[in-house]
Parts: structure tokens; sequence; C-alpha cells
């Protein structure tokens, strides 16, 4: 029997925590829709979620079957479907459920999906293609043009929609893959250098100590650098400082208040600030050891926004407490370390960069969405994986398990 | 180099576990200082965020009469409130409530006005809705998500318009009164809070005012109501007001409302000679305090503000008329306070029908005369030429020092937020200050048979004639017997003088006198008309006012109650005033002593059913032998008779 379940799940720690996590996924949507004036579709929710995971799980075991040399094949095709989705949903996309306002769906027939969710696979494993044919390290700013490109392309039709939670997974798994690939870290440091520059143009003067810092940085690894790069970083440095002022008044107004609420929620509180405020207390409201399961009085009175999707765990902290927040966070720990040890073990760089690709991304997804509950990180529309209400990117995640657990196993096999 | 050495990715594999070992750590921290060091906090906003309080009114203390009947007390109510939520929503829901409410176009705007001065506040839709309203918000309670319907407690006025100006009214709390020293005690006094305005109500509020209780609702995010919440120590239940009982007589007030005619206007006064404690206090028009319950609406506010008919303006302590003959009383008590005149004793000069001072003449109303008189006959006959000289035996200071002694220029201290004092003049100074001119001993002579600058309220007359009945001392007209009471005053007069004077006022209502058609079966009763000029009557513009002051009590015995009416332009005294008197005397005693109640009590009611009575005396009692005149019924002036003729014309 047993063996007959690894034989199934070829990782059974790493299936495991991603079961127990959907399961806590399902709990967590259920009691979400238990509230004093329900609203029927989170009521229901929760069956659709389970028809989902269990669809995951059928995808799961197809895809778990799949050898690497073809998911190595299939990598530049299922890229190139990808970009055209993605450039479809801006003609044909839709909004859906909490995200009216933006172009991230397809709808075909009874099937609605959204592209970015494949996309991000399909960028994972054409990077790790790239990268893993290039085989040496990228050192010089021209060789993170490639791959730059390649994360960029879907990037930019993401953040086109708008969708700016999966343009920061985008981020996630270039850094990862790069990082894994063997780029130096004072490179890649260089590269994200503009991004802070952006924030912090809102002040002349930090800008400038900021600039000033990293052309610090650029001398003391002038032995290491092209001279083209160094200028290359300054020059991007100076163009975040010049376009952040004309990039944030184009923003919308709403856009702008959830970077503002997040400095300071109480600017705004009875607007943007008012679901970052309500999701704190209702996780501070928790305490210990939690309200009880279904018992949470600000998820059960609708205080908290989005309590089935992006703010799901707003309602694991009001219920379950710290105690379930620290259970929660240390298997998703567990299962983002595990991906981690699996590339350790993989001699083929193919599989390691994949793992490190999926690794980027599930962090960035964690990370950001819990961080968002508790005011760490800015509000942006971002699930957190196997627990946030979603089918398609449910279905995505298992999918993207049984990748993971694919190239781990095949290479296991291939070194025995 | 292998890119991809085991070694190699060991060493990345550490760094990656390094970065997320660090994230993982900052969301931990994060979780514990929300969870654990700051849980209380948020716990306590989490609270906030979905308990609204809810004040519950505390019923205020029941009013008793002197018989234990109810005349205010509480029954069951309903306020219906609405939770805050921002104005556009609570617009709608006003919207949606005026068909069931009956509200009007401008009762929503009112509303909303008051919504959008106490913005974040429950908003009281209605603090009086009827039953049949309430059950059908019940029915439709998911339409009104926000509504919270309370049982309040009602304040109720059995007597209704009989005891509107003794109890007075309730209403809202205003803002200036909220700053005033009296309420601010903001356990019991806060806003939204019903306190009396007016009469006992406002009198005893400190007494009649309970301690509000509170209770918690549960609201979700959009503020629609989730539950009653009890898990709080601040759910407290409402103290009720501590009860009173009044000296008064709820069903003699009942029964002065029913016969005081609905045309006119004036006010009644019932005092009990034992204590001075107050039987009846009554004004026409009268009110009904059931109407200020919840709010009175401005339309019907306007009304009662009318300034011809002043519905809401007490007469019997705030109303001040002239005297005239029924003052007559306290000239003859000065008199013989001062022993200037002995109760039989006659006058220098009889009457002829006027009476010659210096170089005026000032004339009896009676123009033919009454003849050589007793001071017992002149109080009978209200013979004015026999107290103009009983005013220059007492002169004019003395006059003015003993009148201000008794009181009648100041408040008699009824338990009342207002009372106007009577109008006299103190001394000489006030013509000074007044007209600009020093009297001269003549004006004793206007002032002696209650003319002149002499004005007095209803209830001022009743605690004179109190002293009558009594020993000559005048406690204190209360309405509540068990509250501290101020010093009345006192007549030094012998029994004998008060025996006089009282057979004086028999004589009044005897054959013979000018009110004896309001004679009564079974009581003795004793009075005095008046006609009160005023400053439309001076002009021949309208009757005079009508006053009877009186006492009545067994034969033979001293009497038990002391009534005085005044209707206002009702001429002569003995016709509309005297009857009131006698049928709220009659009422009262015979309850008293359980003779059953009938509607035929005078006199004249007796001959206007039947033959005429056994009891009533055909014959007057020994008249004077100096005026051989045939006894006719009189009248002080020769404006009304029993028998003049309604619509007669005025003198």
């Amino acid at each position: 029997m047993s063996g007959l379940l690894r034989r199934w799940a070829l990782d059974p720690t790493l299936v495991a925590l991603v079961a127990l996590l959907s399961l806590l996924g399902l709990a967590m949507i259920y009691s979400a829709g238990q509230t004093r004036f329900p609203d029927p579709v989170v009521v229901e929710a929760w069956r659709r979620q389970a028809v989902w995971l269990a669809l995951g799980l059928v995808a799961f075991t197809v895809v778990s079957r799949i050898t690497v040399r073809w998911l190595e094949w299939v990598a530049v095709p299922a890229y190139v479907i990808a970009l055209v989705l993605l450039a479809a949903t801006l003609v044909v996309g839709t909004g859906a459920g909490t995200a009216a306002g933006t172009k991230s769906w397809i709808v075909l027939g009874p099937l609605r999906f959204q592209p970015a969710e494949p996309a991000k696979l399909a960028t994972i494993l054409v990077l790790a293609r790239y990268l893993a044919l290039r085989g040496g390290a990228p050192s010089s700013l021209r060789d993170l043009l490639v791959p730059g490109t390649l994360v960029a392309a879907p990037l930019a039709l993401v953040m086109l929609q708008p969708d700016l939670g999966t343009a920061q997974a985008f981020m996630g798994i270039l850094f990862a893959t790069l990082f894994w690939a063997g780029t130096p870290l004072p490179l890649l440091l260089l590269l994200a250098s503009p991004l802070p520059a952006l924030i912090l143009a809102y002040d002349n003067t930090v800008w400038g100590v900021y600039v000033v810092l990293v052309i610090i940085a650029l001398y003391l690894w002038r032995y290491r650098l092209y001279f083209y790069e160094s200028v290359a970083v300054v020059l991007a440095n100076f163009a975040a400082g010049t376009i952040a002022r004309p990039l944030w008044d184009s923003l919308a107004t709403y856009q702008q208040n959830r970077l503002l609420v997040f400095l300071d929620p109480q600017v705004d509180p009875r607007g943007a600030g008012y679901h970052l405020i309500q999701s704190m207390v209702a996780v501070g409201n928790g305490g210990l050891s939690g309200k009880g399961f279904l018992a949470g009085t600000q998820k059960r009175f609708d205080f908290l926004p989005e309590q089935h999707t992006d703010f799901i765990f707003s309602v694991v902290g009001e219920e379950l407490g710290f105690i379930g927040v620290a259970f929660a966070l240390f298997a998703f720990g567990l299962l983002l370390a595990r991906l981690v040890r699996l590339a350790e073990d993989t001699s083929d760089p193919f599989a390691g960069l994949v793992l490190l690709g999926i690794f980027g991304a599930w962090t960035v997804h964690i990370f950001v969405n819990i961080g968002m509950t508790v005011g760490l990180v800015p509000v942006t529309g971002i699930p957190l994986p196997f627990v946030s209400y979603g089918g398609s990117f449910l279905l995505m995640s298992w999918v993207a398990t049984a990748v993971a657990v694919r190239v781990a196993h095949e290479d296991e096999r291939a070194v025995a | 180099m292998n890119n991809y050495h085991p070694l190699e990715r060991k060493s990345r594999g550490r760094v990656a576990l390094a970065v997320l070992g660090g994230l993982m750590a900052v969301l931990g921290a994060t979780f514990f200082r929300l969870q654990v060091l700051r849980a209380t906090d948020y716990a306590m906003t989490a609270e906030d965020n979905r308990l609204r309080r809810i004040d519950l009114p505390a019923p205020r203390g029941t009013i008793y009469d002197r018989n234990g009947r109810i005349v205010a007390e509480n029954v069951p109510g309903y306020a219906v409130t609405l939770l805050p939520a921002p104005l556009d929503s609570l617009e709608s829901s006003l919207g949606k409530l005026a068909p069931i409410m009956e509200f009007t176009d401008e009762d929503v705007e009112r509303l909303m006005d008051r919504a959008r001065r106490e913005r974040g506040l429950p908003l009281m839709v209605d603090g009086d809705a009827s039953f049949e309203k309430v059950s059908q918000l019940e029915e439709r309670s998911s339409d009104f998500p926000r509504l919270v319907i309370d049982l309040r407690p009602r304040r109720q006025y059995y007597g209704g318009s009989a005891v509107g100006h003794v109890t007075g009214y309730i209403g809202e709390i205003t803002e200036e009164e909220l700053d005033s020293e009296e309420f601010s005690d903001r356990i019991r006094y806060d806003q939204g809070v019903v306190v009396g305005k007016t009469g006992v109500e406002k009198q005893y509020e400190a007494t009649l005012q309970g301690t509000p209780g509170t209770r918690y609702v549960e609201v979700d995010a959009r503020g629609r109501i989730v539950g009653n919440f009890f898990g709080t120590d601040d759910n407290i239940p409402a103290r009720p007001g501590q009860a009173i009982q009044l000296a008064l007589d709820l069903e003699l007030q009942e029964f002065i409302h029913e016969i005081f005619p609905d045309s006119l206007s004036g006010a009644v006064v019932a005092l009990d000679p034992a204590d001075g404690s107050v039987l009846a206090l009554y004004s026409a028009p009268s009110f009904d305090p059931n109407e200020f319950v919840g709010g009175i609406s401005p339309a019907r506010w306007r009304e009662l503000n009318d300034p011809d008919l002043t519905p809401l303006y007490n007469r019997a302590v705030l109303g001040r008329f002239a005297p005239a003959s029924t003052w007559k009383l306290a000239s003859a008590a000065i008199a013989l306070d001062l022993g200037v005149v002995q109760p039989d004793e006659r006058m220098d000069v009889p009457c002829t029908g006027a009476f010659t001072y210096g170089n005026r003449t000032a004339r009896c109303w009676n123009r033919d005369g009454h003849g050589d008189v007793t001071l017992l006959e002149a109080v009978q006959h209200s013979c004015d030429v026999y107290f103009y000289q009983l005013g220059l035996r007492v002169g004019l200071q003395r006059l003015l020092d003993e009148a201000t002694e008794i009181g009648f220029s100041r408040e008699c201290g009824i338990d009342l937020p207002q009372e106007n004092p009577g109008i006299f003049p103190r001394g000489p100074e006030y013509w000074e200050r007044v007209w600009g001119y020093t009297p001269r001993e003549g004006e004793v002579l206007n002032l002696a048979i209650g003319q002149g600058p002499n004005q007095q309220t209803p209830l001022k007359m009743a605690q004179f004639y109190a002293a009558i009945a009594r020993d000559g001392s005048a406690p204190a007209p209360r309405l509540f017997t068990q509250g501290p009471a101020p010093e009345g005053w006192e007549l030094n007069l012998s029994p004998e003088a008060l025996e006089t004077m009282r057979e004086g006022l028999r004589r009044v209502t005897a054959p013979g006198g000018t009110a004896y058609l309001s004679s009564l079966e079974y009581w003795d009763l004793m009075g005095k008309t008046g006609t009160g000029q005023n400053p439309l009557s001076v002009r021949g513009l309208a009757e005079d006012h009508a006053w009877f002051a009186g006492m009545a009590g067994p034969r033979g015995q001293t009497p038990e109650i002391v009534v005085v009416v005044l209707v206002e332009y009702g001429g002569g005294g003995s016709a509309v005033a005297a009857p009131i008197m006698a049928k709220a005397a009659d009422f009262y005693l015979r309850r008293k002593y359980d003779i059953e109640i009938s509607p035929v009590q005078t006199l004249r009611e007796h001959l206007m059913v039947g033959p005429w009575p056994a009891w009533a005396p055909t014959l007057p009692p020994a008249r004077n032998p100096v005026t051989p005149r045939p006894p006719a019924p009189r009248t002080d002036t020769a404006t009304a008779s029993p028998e003049r003729q309604p619509g007669g014309g005025y003198r």
C-alpha cells in the first residue's frame, strides 16, 4: 500500500505537504462562507474548490507520468502558446469575481481560466531549458539579456491586464532561476537596483543617496563587470528615478491609495486602508489560540475583504490563532525547503532550474499574500497557493507540483 | 568547471534556504506581534467593530393622586431607531420606512437633518410607534437590517387635558438643558433623554427621572444587526425613577375639566383648608400632555402656542387678574386685624349709592345705595361705600403694609416651576415709579374694593380664602406634600372675626344673596363674587372677568374645601363662576361623605328639572332695617344677574 502511494506521489513528503495545505484551504474556504448574511457564491465555493482539487489530483497523476525530456521539448511551444493566450486576454479577456476590473480571464463556453497561470509554468520550463542548454553561469549583463527577455514578454503582457500579483511572481521566477544558474549575487543585486530606485524617487535626496551607493557598489565590483555594464546599471537607476513621477501619476487613484495605505493604513481608513485594517484586526483578534474554527467574528460579520480568496489567511489568523498560523507557515516553509532540497539533490541542470523556478514563484505568492494580510507588503491581488479559492490556480499549482516531483524523481532514477 | 556541481548546488541551496528562512521569520515575527503581543488591542477593536451600544431609557416615576389613582405612568411603547450608516443609505432606508411609518416628505427631511447633525449616532425615527406599525416593521425586518425596535416606556397621562397644567409635559432634553447645572449628571442625562419641561414633571424631574441602562447589539461590516450581545458587563438594565403621590384629587380635576365651559378660558384652584394642599388646579383652555410623548408635531405645537388661546399658559398660577370684590375680604381682614373696625360696626356715612371724599365722588356699584350696613352686611352686599370708609380708617400706608405682609405682592410658593407673584404696591414709591406721582390718601378708596394697582393669580386668592376657611393662617399651597414647603403667613384674627367674615360669605349664597341659585343641598356654601375689569372691558369691547372665591363644608362646620374660579370675559361672577365653584365643591364633598353623585347639584339646576326643593329656604334672613327695599337677586355690578339674558348688552 505504502509502496503504491509512493509510486503515485513520487515524492511523498512534497505531495503530503501540498495535500495538507489543500485540505486546510478547503476548510478555510468553507469557513469563509459561514457568515451572518451569506453570499451564495462564497457559501458554495468550497464545493467547487473540492471539485477542482479532484481535477488537480487527476492532473497531478497524469502530468507526473510525463518524462522530463518531453517536458523539455514542450517548453518552447507551450511558452509561445502562453504568450499568444496572454495577448488574447488583452482583447477578449474579462474580469471575474473579485477581480472584475481586470482582463485576466478567457471564457470558452463553460470553461473559464486565467492564461497567466499556465504561462508561469511555461516560462519556468523555457527559462530552465535555455539556462540548462547554455551550461555556464551567466556572468555579464549581456548573458542576462535572453533570460530577461523571456520573462519580460509575459510579464509585460500580465502588467497590461493589469495583474500586479502575477507580475511579481514572474520576477520571483527570473531571480530564482538566474540564481540557480550561478549568476553572481552582485550582478543580481545590480540588476534589481533600479526597482528600489523607482520607489525611492519620491524624494530626490533619498534617491540621490541611493544612486551614490549603487555607484560605490559598482566601483567595488569593477573587476567583475564590464564598463558598459556599470554604465547600463547607472543609466537604469537614473531612468527609474526619472520615470517614477510620471509612472506614479499614470496610476489610478485606487492603485496609488493601495501603495499609500501600505505606509500608513490610517491615510484612508474607510477606503483603501479599510481592508488592511480589518484584516489586521481579524488576525490580532485571533490571538494565540484563535476564535475557533468557523467562529471568527471579523469574518462572520463581513469585515474581512475577499475572505475566501486573497485574504483567506486572515481567516486562518482569526480562527486558528497564532498556533494555526505558525503551523501553516511551517508547512509552507517545509514545502519550499523541500523544493530546494530536491534541487540540491538533482544532477540534471534542467530539473534543478525547474524546481527553483517553482520555488521562486511560490515564495513570492506565499510571502506577498501572507505579508499583505498583516501590512508587511502592499495589497496586491495575489492568491495563496493551495489555500485561496480559485480553480485554475489550484489546478496549475498541482500541475506544477507534478512537474516538480517528476523532474526530481526522474533524475533520481537516472542517477540510481 | 561544472556549473551544477553537487558542491555548488549545496552552497546555492544554503543561500536559498537562508533567504526562505529570513522571509518566514519576518512573517512569523509579524504574526507573533499582532496575535500575541498586541492581541488585546485588536480584540477590543474587533469588539468595537461589531458592537453597537443602544441606550435603554429608564421609566419615569409614576405620579399618583391623593387617592392612589394613577395620574401618569409608563406603558410599553416602541421606539424605532436606525443604526448609523452612510447618509445616502439612511435616506433610502427612510424612504422605505415612510409608507409604513406614515412619514411625510417633511418628516423625512427633518430626520435627515438630525442624522446630518448627529453623525455616527443611532437615529431615533419614532420615539413612540404604534403596535400596528411595529408589527408591520417586524414582518419586513429583512428589508431593514439596521432597524432596532426597542420596548421603551411610554408616558401616559390618564387625565389627559384635565391634568395638563398640573403634570406639565415631557420632551427630549435640549442642548441648553444639557449644558445646565441641573442636568450635569451624564449618566442620567445625555442626548435623547426625555425630561420634564413644565409642571410637576419638571418640578420633580430629579425624583421622577430614572437611570438609563445600556445594551449592545452585534452588527456586521455593513451595519446590519446580527443579534444581541450578552458577553459584557456593560449590559445594564434601566433603573426606573421614584414614584410621587400628589395631594391632587384626579377625579375632582377631571370633573372640573368636564364642567368648565369649553368656549371659555379661565382657571380653577381647589385647596384643602386642612393643610393648604392643592386638590385641583385647572387652567382652560388646557392641553393633553399625551400629545407631547414621543415628540409633538410642529403643526400641533403652533396650535398650542396660539397667541389668543395660549393653551400652554397656566392661568391658575401665571394669570394675573384684578381681584375686584373678592378682595374686599382682604380689606375686612386687615381692618379687623388692626382693630379699626368691629364685626357689627356701622360706618359714619350710610350708603346712598355714592361717597364723597374731598373733592371727588366715588360711586357704589348699587346706585340706589345699601343704607346703613354692618361689616357682615357690607360683605354680603359687597357695599363699596362701606369699604371706602373702611379703607380710610385703615389708611393707605397701613393697607399697603398689611397687604404686603399677607403676601399679595409675592408668590404663594407652590411646587410648580413657574408662578407669578401678585401685583400690589409695597409702598407709595410704587406710584412714583409707575405713574410718576405721589399717591394721596384717596388712593385707598380704590384699593379697598380690590381696584387700582392690584392684580392677583387665582392661586393667590385661593390661598387667602383658605386662611379665612382655617384659623387665619395660610400654608403655602402644595401639590406634593412630602416635599419641602416654604412658610405661609398668618392673619391675626380672632375666631369671632373669622366667623363674621364666613357668615358674610355664607349670606352671599343665602336667599337674597347674589349667588343663591348656586347654593347646595347638603353643604354650607360660602363665597364672594367678583367682577374684574380688564383692558378690553374698560373700553367696552368685552365682558369683565368673572370671579367666584369660596368654600364649602358640612352644614354648621368648618369648610373642607376652598375653590376659586376665574372665568375670563365671563361677565358677573355669579352667573358663570359661582356654579362652577359650587358644583366642584359639591362633587368633592359628596365623594368625601359618600353621598351619591348627581348631575343636579345647585339650586338653579334643581329648579330647571323640578319644583322648588324643600331644602332651599325661600325667605331671606333678617334684612337690614335701614334698607326697606325688597330683596332681589343682585350682582356686584349691574353687568350681570342670574336672570340676565345671554347676549345682553354691556352696561
